[in-house]
């Protein structure tokens, strides 16, 4: 069954007189358990696909469907559920909340969940320890480096161990032993948990890991090529 | 997550604590003016009718159905009620009452004369009714009923130019008509807040004044003393109910209803004065609001993202108005109380306002913080605020996370 079906999803942006393509006629089935990277330029319409996939998006028309529910036209809140209990984010920009340290991030959505205090610091602190954070778990955002919020954000959106996991440039502002150390954390996840991964990027460091490679432009699917990861 | 809630509430507030700390402040004021104000308004009306219920005197009267009407010496009723009218004067919701007869009369000095109210009371009941006996500044109140000496005003004995121990004639007329004089002793002079009193009005004894006028065992009115003017309508009706058809009873509401309009006025304005405040401290709080949740759209559309209920960014943005209410509130409060604390011992206005006095009423003013009116400014700032503050915090929890996110 896959986990994750778009069919035929369009998506325009209208900027005053401009009408500009996000996507265009996308149909995409993800399993679960796979690896996917989602490979564009700039402007290519990662991002669009990525929020449709997520519910965070409407399109314009096409279906989305994710583990066997059609979510595309589900209510907010309904939405809000399943995003909350299926999905890890990693937003391209903006991925902390600022009042919150590290740790209460990283523990943000499984709070959110309702899991209990003990069951949180417990698995936020081996999440911390994995991701390279030991020591800045009471720093807040604006006193961390790029690298290490973007750090903070991985580790929130695995830490629930979500069904899927969608990533936008997750690499992006990290050291290649960090790029490194990332995706050995993803693939060990992918192969212990059977979590999807669903990761935009240009970072060639990150194609390497995957398993399957969608290139997209213009907000069409150009390219689905199977790959053996390194 | 109600943790996380105020978690999160509580830390923007201090995100910009300049702004909280003004907004704090404002609230504070706010409350502290609602009921600063209304104290000393409460206190100026309240002394004003405490006054005018002690000049009356009595919260309630009872009269002869006609006397209001027409205040002649024969529209009387019996100095001595009994049956039910007394076991209900006598009950527990009455403090004090008094039986008066009530006349003109002119009173003369070897001088001048001049016409006033004279009054034939029993000084063992009217102390705890009027004013009068603990006015005293010469001389001495009445010994009892009996007793034939005469209480004048100082402002009266002026201008008789007369003074205590002195002789004075008054003169009235009897149940038929006829005129009927007399010399009394003046026994004691008192001093009232208004020359008005001092002028208008003379006491001697009840039996005293009954022989004079030749009513022996009649009254004009009834005057009563319940809890306080503001609690009189059980008592009122137990009185009314008692003393049947053939009594005309009346509360001071309707004996003055100058002041019983006004102090209904008074609470009108109490409320308006309250909507006036919130007003300008709501514009306040939902501008600090409204910004407060424009600096933050991405984190409230990353929120949103990562699955949390537009419910909980609306409850939680509300929890943080109801911090901010809160917190002014008390801080409004203690000040309030502050302030007020210091004043029982009364605000002396003399220096500002002569000519009350000539009006009746007293040159200071007592402020009276009452618990009614303070839980109403609470009531009003709090819930009005939460109301206020539901308008950007439903925008917010409206926001679409992908618009929001990308918001720069
Ligand atoms: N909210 C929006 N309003 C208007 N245009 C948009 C919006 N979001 C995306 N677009 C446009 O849609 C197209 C696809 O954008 P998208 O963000 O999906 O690209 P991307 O592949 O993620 O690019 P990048 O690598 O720069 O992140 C672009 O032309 C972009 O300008
Ligand atoms: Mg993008």
């Amino acid at each position: 069954m896959s986990d994750i079906r778009c069919v035929n999803l369009c998506r325009t942006f209208h900027q005053g007189d401009i009408t500009v393509t996000g996507l265009d006629h996308v149909s995409i089935d993800i399993k679960k358990g796979e690896f996917v990277c989602l490979v564009a330029p700039s402007g290519g319409g990662k991002t669009t696909l990525l929020n449709a996939i997520g519910g965070l998006d409407k399109p314009d028309s096409g279906e989305v469907w994710i583990a066997g529910k059609r979510i595309d036209n589900m209510g907010k809140s309904a939405l809000a559920e399943m995003r909350l209990n299926n999905i890890g984010f990693v937003f391209q920009a903006y991925n902390l909340i600022p009042v919150l340290t590290a740790r209460e991030n990283i523990e943000f959505v499984m709070e959110v969940q309702g899991i209990p205090a003990a069951d949180r610091h417990r698995r936020s602190a081996a999440i911390l320890t994995e991701v390279g954070l030991e020591g800045l778990e009471d720093r807040r955002p604006a006193k961390m480096s790029g690298g290490q919020q973007q750090r903070v954000a991985v580790a929130r959106a695995i830490v629930a161990k979500p069904e899927i996991v969608l990533a936008d440039e997750p690499t992006a502002n990290l050291d290649s032993s960090s790029a490194e150390q990332l995706m050995d954390l993803f693939v060990s996840l992918n192969k212990n948990h059977n979590t999807t991964f669903v990761i935009a990027t240009h970072d060639q460091r990150v194609m390497e890991y995957a398993r399957r490679i969608v290139k997209m432009l213009d907000g069409r699917i150009d390219q689905d090529i199977p790959q053996d990861p390194r | 997550m109600i943790a996380i809630i105020f978690r999160l509430a509580w830390r923007n507030l201090w995100r910009n604590n300049r702004r909280t700390l003004i907004m704090l402040v404002t609230i504070a004021v706010g409350i502290w003016a609602m009921i600063f104000m209304t104290a000393l308004m409460r206190g100026m009306v309240n002394k004003m009718v405490r006054d005018a219920v002690k000049v009356l005197p009595g919260h309630v009267q009872i009269h002869h159905p006609d006397y209001l009407d027409d205040p002649n010496i024969v529209n009387s009723i019996e100095e001595h009620p009994d049956g039910i009218l007394l076991q209900v004067l006598n009950g527990p919701d009455i403090v004090a009452w008094s039986s008066r007869v009530r006349v003109a009369a002119i009173i003369s000095s070897a001088r001048e004369s001049r016409s006033i109210t004279l009054l034939g009371v029993d000084p063992a009941t009217e102390s705890e009714v009027s004013f009068v006996a603990g006015k005293i500044v010469q001389g001495s109140f009445l010994n009892d009923g009996d007793d034939d000496g005469i209480i004048v005003g100082r402002k009266l004995t002026e201008t008789l130019e007369t003074g205590l121990g002195k002789r004075i004639v008054i003169m009235s007329q009897d149940p038929d008509n006829e005129i009927v004089d007399r010399g009394f002793r003046i026994t004691g002079v008192f001093d009232a807040n208004t020359e008005a009193l001092e002028e208008g009005y003379v006491f001697t004894g009840v039996t005293a004044a009954q022989n004079f006028l030749g009513i022996p065992g009649r009254v004009h009115e009834v005057a009563i003393v319940g809890r306080g003017f503001r609690q009189i309508d059980g008592m009122y009706q137990a009185v009314k109910n008692a003393a049947g058809p053939n009594f005309s009873v009346l509360p001071w509401t309707e004996l003055n209803s100058y002041l019983g309009t006004m102090l209904g006025v008074m609470d009108g304005f109490v409320l308006v004065w309250f909507m006036v405040v919130f007003l300008a401290l709501s514009f306040g709080l939902v501008n600090t609001l409204v910004m407060a949740i424009f600096e933050r759209v991405r984190e409230i559309g990353l929120m949103l993202a990562l699955g949390v209920k537009p419910m909980i960014i609306l409850a939680q943005i509300i929890v943080e108005s109801v911090c901010l209410l809160f917190f002014g509130a008390l801080t409004g409060n203690l000040v309030a109380w502050l302030t007020i604390r210091p004043l029982q011992d009364g605000i002396d206005l003399s220096s500002y306002a002569e000519g009350l006095e000539m009006f009746g009423y007293s040159t200071i003013l007592y402020p009276e913080m009452t618990v009614e009116d303070v839980f109403t400014a609470n009531v009003v700032v709090l819930s009005l605020g939460i109301i206020a503050s539901l308008f950007p915090a439903i925008r917010a929890s409206r926001y679409q996370p992908v618009e929001a996110l990308i918001k720069v």
